[in-house]
């Protein structure tokens, strides 16, 4: 055998193996997707969104309360979390790039966004759950705004940092003040990638369980009074998969098909944007 | 064409004994300079010899960037900009700046040129529809963009970008125009409308081009500088510059033998 063989060689070797690898992870994932979507396209009725979790014994039932919680949650949770995580993230990419306070910050943000989302369920149950003396739907919002600030903070900053440095110079060049160049052109030339970001991570909350097993609780009722344990599609999702009744279980495959759907719609939706974005 | 002898012209920026440092490297090396009301002054030199750096601390760039100073004295009609209570706002306002790349604003293209009018005057909405007419005809736009004035800046060719960066310095009516090297990044056509419309603004505005383009310095402009490691080797008019040059590195570096 050449040279040249030998390398031919290796390469379709190589390429062998990182296919390989491919089809291992996307088996899985297909896998899964198949899965939910066969077991959850059975269950979806109307019902789902017109009737409650039904008591246990009872037939049929929905999913409307868990809806109306999670809906109201997650909300909630970005109305909370995003306002502040894109100031953060432009505090930390046009004042604080070089600064000790900006570097502090982002090292604690990565700590953050790497955190298990249970420790900041039981963060929030330690200083919120526990002080009240209940579960609420507004503890279960913080909790998910918790969850929104790391990721909304660094894909706002990194969007800011992308935008060219001769963008803002010209805008200087004008005589424009800082604000008016941070409001008027980086936070416009980046905004696509921040509500990218935003929808990421809405994406994520809109899966949690951990952090809301400690906050809201869930709640077998119609209920939007955030100062009372609130109905989630995760716990819902959780509770009713481990039931032994059969109406439960497919009540939590049509959950679980309700939120992966949701996620797959907003990842396109954020995808479609960016790449708006990236061609202009 | 107005008589080019130094006596006759009045200078409009004057630097003395101007040192630029960025951070612990020297950059900028007792520069003294004379730029003339309604001329153009170009300023040439090989890569890193401090030409930009020169264009940036008129408008006092620099400001952006911590660890960057300038020191000595830089007057804009009698003016020193060095001061520290020299307003940088009202400063840019004066002077005007066009970069390398086109800088168009995410914005439309009405929206382009509005933007630096806003910082610095209060115009009804028809005095702006005038001022956005008359910036974009001095920058020979006017007939290209007037149909389409609610288009994002962005979806306009590179030249037409280029003169939309100028039409936006322009707006403010600043009595200086620095242009940091406006042609490097056009092709032959954009970069020649370019240079004529340097000839037509200097009616108006006196102008700093830095370039690295000799025949653009020789074509366009009445004084050239010759920059060299950060220090000023010559400056006289163009003419001079370019047919006997006194200093024997201006020579080296204007017949290619250099640079």
């Amino acid at each position: 055998m050449n040279l040249v063989q030998r390398r031919k060689l290796i390469n379709v070797i190589a390429l062998g193996y990182s296919l390989a690898a491919i089809a291992f992870g996307l088996v899985w994932l297909i896998w899964i997707l198949v899965m939910v979507f066969e077991k959850g396209v059975g269950a979806m009725t109307l019902n789902l969104f017109t009737e409650m979790t039904p008591p246990p014994g009872d037939v049929g039932g929905g999913l409307k309360n868990a809806i109306a919680g999670s809906a109201l949650m997650v909300s909630l949770a970005m109305l909370i979390g995003t306002p502040v995580a894109v100031l953060a993230g432009i505090y930390l990419a046009e004042y604080g790039r070089r600064t000790t306070l900006g570097k502090v910050t982002r090292f604690l943000n990565d700590i953050l966004l790497s955190a298990p989302s249970i420790v900041i369920g039981l963060f929030v149950y330690a200083i919120y759950v526990a002080r009240v003396g209940e579960f609420s739907g507004m503890a279960g919002a913080v909790a998910l705004a918790l969850l929104v600030l790391p990721v909304v903070i660094r894909t706002t900053e990194d969007m800011l940092v992308l935008v060219p440095n001769t963008l803002r110079e010209a805008a200087y060049a004008l005589g424009a003040p800082q604000w008016k160049v941070i409001v008027m052109i980086t936070l416009r030339a980046a905004k696509t990638g921040i509500v990218t970001g935003a929808l990421l991570a809405l994406a994520r909350i809109s899966g949690e369980t951990a952090p809301l097993l400690f906050t809201a609780l869930n709640n077998q009722f119609w209920s939007l009074d955030l100062g009372k344990p609130m109905s989630n599609l995760p716990m819902v999702i959780f509770q009713f998969a481990m039931s032994p009744y059969e109406n439960w279980q497919e009540l939590a495959w049509a959950g679980v098909f309700l939120i992966t759907l949701g996620v797959l719609l907003l990842n396109i939706v954020a995808r479609v944007l960016f790449r708006k974005s990236a061609t202009q | 064409m107005p008589s080019l002898n130094p006596a006759e012209l009045s200078p409009q920026i004057t630097m003395r004994a101007l040192n630029f440092y960025y951070g612990q490297t020297h950059a900028l090396k007792n520069i003294n300079l004379d730029v003339y009301r309604n001329t153009v002054t170009a300023f040439i030199g090989p890569s890193g010899c401090g030409k930009s750096t020169l264009l940036r601390t008129i408008n006092r760039m620099y400001d952006l960037y911590p660890g960057q100073r300038a020191d000595g004295d830089l007057l804009i009609d009698g003016v020193n900009v060095l001061a520290d209570d020299v307003d940088t706002i009202e400063l840019r306002a004066k002077v005007g700046m066009v970069f390398q790349k086109p800088t168009p604003f995410p914005m439309t293209i009405y929206e382009n040129i509005a933007f630096g009018v806003r910082m610095h005057e209060k115009l009804s909405r028809i005095e702006m529809d005038d001022r956005v007419e008359w910036a974009l005809t001095k920058a020979a736009l006017w007939d290209e963009v007037k149909d389409k004035l609610n288009r994002q800046g962005t979806s306009l060719s590179g030249g037409q970008q280029q003169r939309l960066c100028i039409a936006r310095g322009v707006a403010v009516k600043p009595r200086v125009l620095l242009l940091d090297e406006p042609t490097s990044a056009l092709d032959p056509i954009s970069t020649m409308r370019i240079e004529e419309l340097v000839n037509e603004l200097k009616k108006e505005f006196t102008i700093v081009i830095v370039t690295h383009n000799m025949q653009q310095a020789a074509r366009v402009s009445d004084f050239t500088a010759y920059m060299y490691l950060g220090e000023l080797v010559e400056f006289g008019k163009t003419d001079d510059i370019f047919i006997k040059p006194q200093d024997k590195r201006t020579e080296d570096y204007i017949t290619g033998r250099m640079g």
